[in-house]
């Protein structure tokens, strides 16, 4: 995305000279989340945005795994590699079973503390939220939260750290000018999942965490894992039916599932419909909820406000049903009907389900 | 037991509109409110303050008007508000008001030991969840973030556990206090205001603090001179270059509206039929 004319303002006006002890830092890193034997694909993204921004710099791409030593663990800097990385920071310790902020905080620090990277990633996940705010006040550094799109200015080497603001009507970009590392949190989704090459390799460099279990002050006494099964998956579906105001009543949002239900879709809504009580908050696309971006996304009965649109703007072929021909949706959506979608919805679903039978046929 | 919850007056970003000209905020005539997360924050202490008898002190930095903030949480039952207000704190990013409230409670803690601090999980105008954080960190207090419910504190102990939402699960943690929790939206109801607590509200005063008065004496550690972090362009999003096809045909049927679509939206995109069919 690129700034209106009209707000166009002079940037990089408070380019400051780094000093000497800050040039030393050199290279990019991203903060490899993982759970229960998998990366968060957000860190995946990350390395792929990262992998950009390293070339452009001149620089080199680290992953940073922490972990339970194990073989899995270590599998997870090959994962990085093969994303993009050219060298991955492993540290193993059974203190980093579960994540804890204590651990990860002193681990991820003395990283950074000493192998000095400029620009440091993670995701704006529950974990890389807790993981960089305490890492970023213990190295009193900047730090950018959610961001939706990343840039370098080559010439200050200085990170272009864009998020949305003012609950999505805007954006703005922030810069950390002196200060180092450049930290950011990035949400899932936004960034394109890199081509994974299975042929790339890199270095490891091992470190140690140096901590005692009677260092740490927090105990994990449980974890209760999530009922995975009954749980909407919205941000990785490749097919979204979303519902908004317009469906008018709770009743017609049946309309919705049933069209869903025919394309193997995940139902989504907008804010006003989770919190009339219509939909489950797990559902909520946009600024306050998911961000999605499936290979179909049909909008029915949404207006397009900018806070549902930075949600679901990635999604490679967006369709709207919305009354109101001059209905913002229609400026981003590639395809749409004007009319109710009470009688329309109905229509599409025999539609879709009369071609995928002829599909099915044929093929 | 001592319990200190920072709040922040928001201005209610679902009435935040922006000039279509010249791509500014428009404040005028929008509500300020207490930034919605901070009121589960809140009640979480009120509710300790029932189950364990507290004292709930609410603490906010802002300018002169987010005193209302603080009015509205006595109404709801805190018993002390302080607000931090100067010029210096004017610019202040997320390190930089860390700093100041972090600043503000080692005061607050002098008075009367402090066990526990609250805030919400961040704030519906900033929306960084950066803060908690940040203050944990320069107090040295265990951090529990996104916490979904206090079970219990051990005040003989000085432990407490709580349940944190994390990827994927909750974790049961035990840590000791004075710990800093943030909590998670939709895991309790704000009480009512009473009658009485309204009346105490509306004739609280309100303790106000200045930079020196918080405690903090390196002016260049808060406002513009403490924030790492500068806004350099703020833009409104780029409409897309080419809008929305819109289907249209001559009978207008709802029927032939939707094959017509479908044969148009297939015909660019045929890998699509095939993505629907798999998971059709």
């Amino acid at each position: 995305m690129s700034e209106v004319p009209a707000a166009k303002k002079p940037l990089g006006k408070k380019r400051i000279e780094l000093d000497d002890r800050l040039k030393a830092y050199k290279g990019i890193w991203v903060f490899i989340e993982h759970e229960r034997g998998k990366i968060h694909p957000v860190s995946l993204e990350l390395l792929g945005e990262g992998r950009k921004l390293a070339d452009n710099l001149g620089v080199e791409l680290a992953g940073v795994v922490m972990g339970v030593p194990n073989e899995t663990t270590r599998s997870f800097c090959n994962e990085a590699f093969f994303h993009g990385a050219d060298l991955c920071y492993l540290m193993e310790d059974e203190l980093l079973t579960d994540y804890r902020n204590e651990p990860f905080t002193k681990g991820l620090t003395d990283l950074v503390n000493k192998y000095q990277p400029e620009i440091m990633l993670l995701g704006a996940t529950t974990l890389g939220r807790d993981l960089a705010g305490s890492v970023a006040t213990t190295l009193k550094t900047g730090l950018t939260a959610d961001c939706t799109e990343l840039n370098v200015d080559v010439e200050a080497r200085s990170l272009l750290a864009t998020r949305p603001t003012f609950g999505g009507s805007l954006l703005c970009t922030i810069q950390t000018l002196n200060y180092r590392p450049q930290m950011a949190t990035v949400r899932p989704r936004v960034m394109p999942m890199p081509e994974k090459d299975t042929s790339r390799t890199g270095r490891i460099i091992e470190d140690k965490l140096g901590m005692f279990e009677k260092d740490i002050i927090t105990k994990v006494l449980e974890f209760i894992p999530d009922a995975m099964q009954d749980k909407p998956q919205l941000p990785f579906a490749d097919i979204i039916v979303s519902g908004g105001r317009g469906m008018k009543k709770p009743e017609n949002f049946k309309l919705i599932w049933d069209l869903a239900e025919v394309l193997g879709a995940e139902v989504g809504a907008t804010r006003p419909v989770v919190q009339a009580g219509w939909v489950d908050l797990e559902r909520q696309v946009g600024q306050s909820g998911k961000t999605v971006r499936p290979k179909l996304y049909i909008a029915v009965g949404i207006s397009g406000a900018i806070q549902h649109r930075v949600g679901m703007d990635a999604s490679d072929v967006i369709i709207a049903i919305n009354s109101d021909a001059n209905a913002p949706i229609f400026d981003f959506a590639h395809y749409g009907i004007v009319g109710n979608a009470m009688t329309i919805l109905p229509a599409l679903t025999e539609a879709f389900k009369a071609h995928l039978a002829t599909a099915r046929k044929a093929g | 037991m001592h319990i200190v919850v920072c709040i922040k007056q928001v201005p209610d970003s679902a009435q935040i509109r922006v000039h279509p000209v010249t791509n500014t905020i428009m404040r005028q005539g929008v509500p300020a409110i207490v930034n919605p997360y901070d009121l589960f924050a809140l009640e979480e202490a009120l509710r300790l303050k029932d189950e364990y008898g507290a004292r709930v002190t609410v603490l906010t930095m802002g300018p002169p008007m987010a005193e209302a903030a603080l009015r509205k949480a006595i109404s709801y039952g805190a018993d002390d508000a302080v607000l931090v207000t100067d010029r210096a704190f004017a610019g202040s990013d997320t390190l930089a008001t860390s700093c100041a409230l972090a600043s503000a409670i080692t005061q607050i803690h002098k008075d009367m030991p402090i066990d526990l601090v609250f805030t919400g999980k961040q704030t519906i105008d900033g929306d960084t969840a950066q803060v908690g954080p940040g203050i944990a960190k320069r107090l040295n207090m265990q951090l529990l973030t996104y916490v979904t419910k206090v079970r219990s504190v051990d005040l003989e102990k000085h432990e407490v556990v709580v349940e944190r939402r994390s990827e994927g699960g909750v974790q049961l943690l035990n840590t000791s206090t004075p710990s800093l929790i943030t909590v998670l939206e939709g895991t309790n109801e704000m009480r009512f205001a009473t009658m009485a607590n309204m009346f105490r509200a509306s004739r609280y005063p309100v303790k106000v603090w200045n930079r020196e008065q918080a405690g903090i004496e390196d002016v260049a550690t808060v406002g513009l001179k403490g924030s790492p972090t500068v806004v350099s362009k703020v833009f409104a999003p780029t409409p897309r270059a080419v809008k929305a096809e819109i289907i249209q045909c001559e009978s207008n049927d709802p029927k032939d509206l939707s094959v017509t679509l479908l044969a148009k939206v297939f015909a660019k995109y045929p890998k699509l039929e095939k993505e629907i069919a798999k998971s059709a």
